[in-house]
């Protein structure tokens, strides 16, 4: 049985925040703060906004990233916006309605305070990314611009083009490179956490591989900070970045931490659709396309004509059909689940039939072809490369593809795992953005965490401990590495015949299938044969190339599938035993008669925690119970 | 389609390196460069022979991390693309295609096609960044910018740090990836207070790392995935003289809050 104390501030939620900060949460003075090591594990906007600050505050940090330099992390590729309730449009934005609507996006799923103490930081975020440099659209006053996002009824999203997340990882990283300078941060680049080091049940330190020589070395902290990101590539396709993978989280769970609600993976509505079997990853096209385009399909499933020749009456706006009130703004797992159901239909466009129409000539007529153009450049640019269609001609096609995964691993309040020492940041924790994330909402989580909440949080861990206690001499360190060479070895002994890429995609579409867009029983009861089936088969016939000493892209690749093929039986585990639906999880047994999400409130309004009992054994379920004192329960509806 | 690949093969940092013919009968127009090169190191790994180690990461062309000298130009011939954003309908079927790596002294060759581009971080922190603590800032509407002058920063502030602009330049000069972060920084009021020092800083560093000097080739232009302007280089340039004949002592030591 885990020890989830969730440390919830006991105080009204528009103080809770500042009451924790004054009252439970204890500090390190600037003369003590050089004496904690911190290590940072992932550069993207939590872990690079994490290492510049507490770097700047006098910790000494170390951050380690997989690739060739801290900028490229995959905060990089949002595009569409950062929220914040600014209320600058005067359209009754709010910390509180901000609060409400992740709440509400999320199901109900998350816990409030941590959610309203989101909400309550946002603002700062754009002030401190201003303060950086970061160029977000200007109003011809120079005022900041704004745009709408799916879930909302205000205008709160901030945006620079449609890199958004390029802008603010490159202001992270200035402000990472500015401490990287000062030696204040001391930067691992090529460096791939493959442990962690546990002692006495508290987190001392990782072991990391030289991604360059192979080299396998330990690195002991006072604190461990995982921003690892997310494991949507456990679906092999996805919008992720291709180095994205599930294992210092992984690795992390096996060694004692909590893994929350595993199976709330978002599909994201608006990604352009697959080519054949060869294709690598999905290109996602933000959703803040949805502002201006209008989704459609053909009402006749046996539709030839071109998509311009088909007049309006044959067209089937199914959201807008749906929806009225929020049209082709429903939250994400709407629109998505909502494309799978008329492409099921047999009305899905493309040579697949799996793509549905996002219109823009209505938008264009409108406000003209400029307008839009300059809202949407290299979004439009971009789908035009991957398809060779231009979106001011000819409608696009999208379909849904596996975005963000909401779960992770379990902290509490401070955004410390159940294992002292270990904190998880950003996408890497499972915390607010419940059973469904709103668009724009994720930088907004990650730049919070990293910025604002675990520089404060982390010093009130540090202050109870003494520094420098366990060195990387200690037998722990020498273990874990002995176990992390002899997994490598391993690995390059199987000496099979089939690569780690064909087994990560066939691992990717039984996901797809059983614990994907929709879930039932006996489908999950069929991945969870279906999975360890493929495991065996790795470690029978798994082939890999070249030798542990040198740069070997092959043997990466090969730990982080094997550690999606351990986690993936966990999503569908936990998929398996949420017996409702809710936000992004929709078991097919429970759905309103609209074909809508039914949340069971009274038997899972709870946080699903699960916990490692060793190789081979059931992990065990712990609960973390949700209380709603704030925002009482009510079914989400974006029909009325 | 079926092509012909020579892709240069380079065991580790010292290793001479020679190129390598490869033939590849199962290409389609829809694929994209690297998932013909995931189908390279498929059949590679298959038959025993070790694969092609390359960068890439998100594979749309934003990350900077792919890097690929195609047919003597870098990130291939389709203008304001990257490698990972290339498809394979841009080569015609029997096409013979030449794969290098990044080619400049600062930029080392680790193994294959993969460089060492480490010193283009420690070009930014020499100055790539507005001196800034996290906490409570002012209102960003406190400090209004005009519309077009966020915009041409967004210009400059677009670079992705790839270094095809090294590798394309003839002299391996990286003034296009100093000269957009400078600019960036020195068209908004936020940049303005360090605006020479970083001018001076920046190019110093660039000068220590080994990349040559700009002789307005232009072809870093030409080149540039996301087709930043050489007019920051004039920018930059601009900036670097004033800082040199204005401000002859850097007072930053001295400043520094204790």
């Amino acid at each position: 049985m885990l020890t989830l104390d969730s440390k919830i501030p006991v105080a009204p939620i528009e103080d809770a925040w500042t009451f924790h900060k004054n009252n439970n949460l204890r500090l390190v003075g600037p003369k003590n703060r050089p004496k904690y090591k911190v290590i940072v594990v992932g550069s993207g906007l939590a872990g690079a906004s994490a290492a510049a600050s507490m770097g700047a505050m006098g910790y000494n940090v170390e951050c380690f990233c997989f690739q060739d330099s801290p900028r490229r992390a995959h905060s990089i590729a949002a595009q569409g916006g950062i929220n914040a309730s600014k209320n600058y449009r005067n359209d009754g934005d709010s910390t509180w309605r901000l609060f409400y609507d992740t709440q509400k996006g999320g199901d109900y799923r998350a816990r409030e305070k941590n959610v309203y103490r989101l909400a309550e930081l946002s603002t700062s975020i754009i002030d401190q990314a201003v303060s950086q440099g970061v160029p977000f659209a200007r109003e011809y006053g120079g005022k900041l611009a704004n745009r709408s996002f799916g879930g909302v009824l205000v205008e709160r999203t901030f945006y620079c083009r449609g890199e958004t997340g390029q802008q603010l990882l490159l202001g992270a990283y200035s402000a990472l490179e500015e401490q990287i300078a000062a030696k204040k941060v001391k930067m691992h680049t090529r460096h791939e956490m493959l442990d962690l080091v546990v002692v006495d049940g508290r987190s001392r330190g990782i072991v990391v591989r030289n991604l360059e020589t192979g080299e396998i070395t330990s690195h002991a902290a006072d604190a461990v900070v995982l921003a690892t990101g997310g494991y949507g590539n456990v679906f092999y396709l996805s919008t992720n970045a291709k180095g994205c993978n599930v294992t210092a989280n992984f690795r992390a769970y096996r060694k004692g931490a909590g893994f929350a609600n595993p199976c709330f993976t978002q599909i994201h509505p608006t990604s352009i659709p697959a080519s054949g079997d060869y294709q690598s990853k999905l290109t996602l096209m933000s959703e803040s396309l949805r502002n201006d385009g209008r989704i459609w399909v053909p009402r006749d499933a046996d539709e030839k004509r071109d998509p311009r020749n088909i007049p309006e009456e044959d067209r089937y706006y199914y959201l807008e059909e749906r929806y009225p009130r929020f049209g082709n703004l429903v939250p994400r797992d709407v629109a998505a689940r909502n494309a799978k159901d008329v492409c099921d239909q047999g009305l899905g466009v493309g040579p697949t039939g799996y793509g549905v129409y996002l219109d823009f000539a209505a938008a264009i007529e409108e406000k003209g072809i400029d307008a839009v153009k300059s809202k949407y450049a290299n979004l439009f640019e971009m789908y035009q490369r991957i398809t060779d269609d231009d979106p001011v001609e000819t409608p696009m096609r999208i379909y849904p593809a596996v975005h963000y995964t909401m779960g992770g691993l379990w902290v509490d309040y401070n955004l410390m795992t159940n294992v002292p020492g270990l904190y998880a940041i950003g996408e890497s924790n499972f915390a607010d953005h419940g059973a469904n994330r709103l668009g724009a909402s994720s930088l907004m989580q990650c730049l919070a965490d990293g910025y604002f909440i675990i520089p404060v949080t982390i010093g009130d861990f540090l202050s109870r401990h003494e520094s420098g206690e366990i060195t990387t001499d200690h037998p722990a360190f020498k273990e874990t590495e002995a176990a992390v060479k002899d997994r490598v070895n391993k690995l390059l002994a199987v000496k099979g015949t089939r690569t780690a890429q064909s087994f990560h995609r066939e691992l990717g579409k039984i996901m797809w299938e059983h614990c994907g867009i929709s879930r039932n029983r006996e489908s999950l009861e069929e991945g969870l044969r279906k999975i360890p089936a493929l495991r065996e088969e790795f470690w029978r016939d798994l082939k890999l190339p070249g030798n542990p000493k040198e740069l070997n892209q092959s043997l990466e690749h090969a730990g982080r599938v094997l550690d999606f093929l351990d986690f993936g039986e966990l999503m569908c585990r936990d998929a398996l035993l949420r017996d409702e639906s809710c936000g992004c999880h929709f078991r097919e047994e429970h759905q309103t008669p609209e074909g809508e999400a039914e949340r069971n409130d009274e038997d899972y309004a709870f946080v699903s925690v699960f916990e490692y009992k060793g190789e081979g054994t059931e992990p065990e379920l712990n609960k973390e119970a949700l209380s709603f004192d704030a925002l009482p329960l009510a079914a989400r509806n974006y029909k009325t | 389609m079926r092509i012909k690949l020579h892709v240069w093969r380079q065991s580790s940092r010292s290793d001479k390196g020679h190129m390598e013919t490869y033939e590849l009968d199962n290409v389609v127009a829809e694929m994209s460069f690297l998932e013909m090169m995931d189908t390279l190191n498929e059949k590679l790994t298959v038959e025993g022979k070790e694969p092609v180690a390359f960068d890439h990461d998100c594979r749309e062309g934003v990350c900077g991390m792919c890097s690929m000298v195609i047919n003597g130009e870098a990130h291939g011939p389709k203008s304001k693309t990257t490698t990972c954003q290339l498809y394979m309908r841009h080569f015609d079927d029997g096409a013979e295609i030449f794969i290098e790596p990044w080619r400049a002294s600062a930029f080392p060759v680790v193994r294959d096609l993969v460089v060492d581009r480490s010193a283009f971080d420690r070009i930014i922190q020499a100055g790539g960044y507005v001196s800034n603590h996290s906490g409570p800032k002012p209102d960003p509407n406190s400090i209004p910018i005009e519309p077009s002058v966020a915009e041409t920063a967004l210009d400059a502030a677009t670079c992705i740090g790839c270094g095809a602009c090294v590798a394309a330049c003839p002299n391996g000069s990286a003034m296009l990836f100093t000269s957009a972060k400078a600019s960036h920084l020195g068209m908004l009021p936020q940049g303005q207070p360090e605006r020479f020092d970083r001018a001076k800083s920046m190019v110093s560093q660039m000068e220590s790392e080994g990349f040559g000097s700009c002789r307005n080739y232009a072809e870093c232009e030409a080149q540039c995935p996301k087709g930043i302007s050489i007019a920051f280089i004039g920018r930059l340039n601009s900036d670097f003289l004033k800082a040199s004949l204005v401000e002859p002592i850097d007072r930053r030591g001295d400043m520094k809050a204790q």
